[in-house]
């Protein structure tokens, strides 16, 4: 086609074609969840050994896959037949993943369920009910730490058993603390010896940009506990109303202000940009109060020889969140005896005990615990496991997902200092108070 | 590439050179068949959803599907709602932003149109790298880049003596901070179009316009820039179009978590909050239509325009 004689491009064409394209990227991203579930019954019969199914597990946390392959291992010489295949996704996005497939019955056969989703899910008949599994003494509920057993029974039936329990501890790094001639933490601390360390830390190495203590500034590692500690209450006992504005539950959400204000902690937007075990396993930070799942990466790190830990300093009283997974089967798993069977696996002494073994997390299953505590040495990982005596369930609901949204529009300005806290707490309650109305 | 380039222009050369209907013998069903796959594909998979989508959208929604009818309630709750029109605000600053990048690639592109430019092939390809690299790895990379405390981008500003912000927690420079990377992205996108639109013009008026003494300045503005406007006029539709559904950028650079969020978020991102977080699927379905009108009569005000600034080569 000879050029002198013939544009291609024609202003008509180009005007057409953006056309088509605006009608072709309008429309994309539009689509919607639709269909129903299976119905849930309970039933159970033990699958048998040559039974040929191929399954998927799915979970959140990319740090226990390891361990999670080790059971599968053990399971594969039980159920040589059954290939399991592993989907990781990351805690941010998995529950928006999980609804969708909820959503258009295509759940994963077999997965994690956490305390805050639980109702929801079970409510809306989507789990698969534990309960002839328990009559048939596949698996014993008594042999788990009660406050979790409960979390995962709505109306009397138990839905799932947890694989693991967490509380909270104080990791800190001794080096640091010799650094800047500071006392390390003794299981006596109480808030203000925490407070006067992080401020006297992050003045004296103010040079090398390192900070006294980080936290994650969500309820579970970070305010949740100091709420308990100050005697004070997320949700009232009859799960009617929230108690953000009661003068203890103020009390421990001042608690971070402060600590902030002082200089103790880096602010909510370093917080923000670098997460808070970043700047611990980093070295940025002498103190890191997180939960007994940072094992994993704080043993990886290279200040992982400096690292020992505490229990949470006392407010009024001494007290940690506590929360524990559960592995649960879909209701409208195709493949339901498999996923049980492999529910029942992954609930036993055996397996919870090779998890626990390979320090992947704290095992639920009674008397299993003592190989997570030497699975550190030289680190007094028993901490977590002695902190059971006074821990808090963590508040959950059937919509924990709607004043959890909440909380992250409110809390953040009162932790930087830029909301004033009486009012902001008010209209938190307030809020809460009518999702928990809705829920 | 070539391919690419002559693909434009063909494709879309059909409508203008078509005949009349009257009189013309019609091959019976045999075309109606051939578009068939692509036409089942479209209905199924776009068009169907958008009906639904706006049945959706006057119902309340079940947490797992299930909906009952409820009126105009979720559209009286949309636009009462202070998040819809701050969602909106940020969605314009970014597509603003995003459309500096227009005129900075027609004048990158003329500049790798240079005759007898050495590596242009290379540049292309670096410049087009950013478009086909996952908006998830581009934003990590970013998200280091913007740190506060550690990120190159502010140890650069302390070079010159200045303190750099928070980028990506800081409300106000989060967006800002979003629509650099939107602008960048998307400038690769933008070059190739218009590298096309470039070849083809004729050179012979670049002949004629140097005899005439014509600078090369005085080349680009005069017989360039006019030239391309088609060109230019398709690459602004698309930039706007794909600014207003601003999501994947946002969320990885910032994190759903980001207590600037609340401040800084997009239509696109208020949709999945309201849809996927809150669980309120009728509502989502409704900011859903507003941002298919949105960006309906925004492109119907852009077609409007055009006949004032798009030359008719």
């Amino acid at each position: 086609m000879p050029r002198t004689t013939s544009h291609p491009v024609t202003r008509r064409a180009l005007v057409g074609l953006a056309g088509a394209a605006t009608a072709g990227l309008l429309l994309a991203g539009c689509s919607s969840p639709g269909g129903s579930g299976g119905a849930p019954s309970g039933d159970y019969t033990a699958a048998p050994k040559d039974l040929k199914a191929s399954i998927t597990y799915a979970l959140w946390d990319q740090t226990q896959v390891k361990a999670i392959q080790a059971n599968l291992a053990g399971f594969k010489k039980e159920y040589p037949n059954i290939s399991v295949n592993v989907d990781v996704t990351p805690y941010d996005t998995y529950f928006t993943k999980l609804q969708t497939e909820a959503s258009s019955n295509t759940m994963p056969d077999l997965f994690w369920l956490n305390g805050p989703n639980f109702q929801l899910y079970a409510d809306n008949g989507k789990v698969e009910p534990i309960t002839g599994e328990i009559k048939a003494g596949a698996i014993d509920p008594k042999n788990y730490p009660s406050a979790l057993v409960d979390l995962y029974t709505a109306n009397g039936v138990h839905y799932g058993v947890p694989k693991d329990f967490d509380t909270i501890g104080l990791w800190y790094n001794k080096a640091l603390f010799a650094k800047a001639g500071v006392a390390v933490p003794t299981s006596d601390w109480t808030w203000d010896d925490l407070t006067t360390a992080a401020t006297t830390i992050s003045s004296k190495l103010k040079g090398q940009g390192i900070y006294g203590v980080a936290a994650g500034m969500d309820g579970q590692t970070t305010y949740y506990d100091t709420i308990f500690q100050a005697g004070g209450n997320v949700i009232s006992a009859d799960g009617k109303k929230s108690e953000y504005a009661s003068d203890a539950t103020k009390k421990g959400i001042v608690f971070w202000r402060d600590l902030i204000a002082s200089k103790g902690s880096p602010s909510v937007k370093q917080l923000t940009d670098t997460p808070a075990d970043q700047w611990f396993v980093s070295g940025k930070a002498a103190m890191l109060i997180g939960g007994d799942w940072g094992r994993s990466e704080i043993a990886a790190a290279p200040i992982a020889k400096d690292v020992q830990v505490a229990p949470l300093p006392k407010g009024e009283q001494k007290a940690t969140v506590i929360h524990g997974v559960s592995n649960v089967v879909a209701a409208g798993s195709r493949n339901k005896q498999a996923a049980q069977a492999l529910q029942v696996y992954l609930a036993s002494k055996a397996a919870q005990q090779q998890q626990g073994d390979m320090g992947a997390v704290i095992p639920a299953f009674n008397g299993t615990q003592d190989s997570f505590a030497k699975s550190m040495p030289g680190v007094d990982l028993q901490v977590f496991l002695d902190e059971l005596a006074y821990a808090k369930p963590l508040p959950v609901s059937k919509n924990t997902a709607a004043w959890n949204a909440l909380e992250a529009k409110y809390l953040p300005g009162v932790f930087a200092g830029t909301s004033p806290v009486d009012s902001t707490l008010e209209q938190l309650q307030t809020e809460m108070t009518a999702a928990l109305a809705k829920g | 590439m070539s391919g690419f380039q002559r693909a434009v222009p063909r494709a879309a050369g059909r409508p203008a050179t078509r005949r009349g209907g009257s009189g013309v013998h019609t091959d019976g069903w045999w075309p109606v068949l051939f578009v068939a796959p692509l036409l089942i594909g479209v209905a199924a998979f776009y068009l169907w959803p958008i009906v639904q989508t706006f049945w959706f959208s006057f119902t309340t929604f079940g947490v797992f599907g299930g909906q009952t009818f409820s009126g105009v309630a979720n559209y009286v709750a949309l636009v009462q709602d202070p998040e819809f029109y701050t969602s909106l605000g940020n969605t314009l600053i970014y597509t603003a932003i995003v459309l500096l990048g227009v005129p900075l690639a027609v004048w990158l592109a003329a500049l790798l149109n240079t005759p007898g430019l050495r590596f242009a092939s290379f540049y292309r390809v670096l410049f087009f790298l950013p478009y086909i690299a996952m908006p998830t790895a581009v934003a990590l990379v970013w998200r280091l880049i913007f740190n506060g405390d550690y990120g190159v981008l502010n140890w650069f500003l302390s070079l010159v003596g200045l303190p750099g912000p928070y980028w990506v927690s800081t409300p106000g420079f989060a967006i800002l901070a979003v629509s650099i990377v939107g602008l960048w992205s998307s400038l690769g996108f933008s070059m190739i179009v218009l590298a096309a639109g470039l070849k083809a013009i004729p050179p012979e008026l670049y002949e004629a316009a140097e005899l005439d003494g014509a600078s090369p300045a005085r080349r680009f503005r005069s017989v360039t820039v006019p030239l391309l406007t088609p060109t230019i006029f398709f690459v602004t539709v698309v930039t706007v179009i794909s600014s207003f559904q601003l999501f994947d950028l946002l969320y990885a650079i910032m994190g759903p978590r980001n207590p600037a969020m609340p401040s800084s978020m997009s239509l696109v991102f208020y949709f999945f909050q309201a849809g996927f977080v809150d669980n309120q699927q009728g509502f989502a379905a409704a900011i859903a239509m507003a941002i298919f009108a949105l960006i309906g009569l925004v492109t119907l005000v852009q077609f409007r325009l055009q006949r004032r600034w798009v030359a008719d080569v």
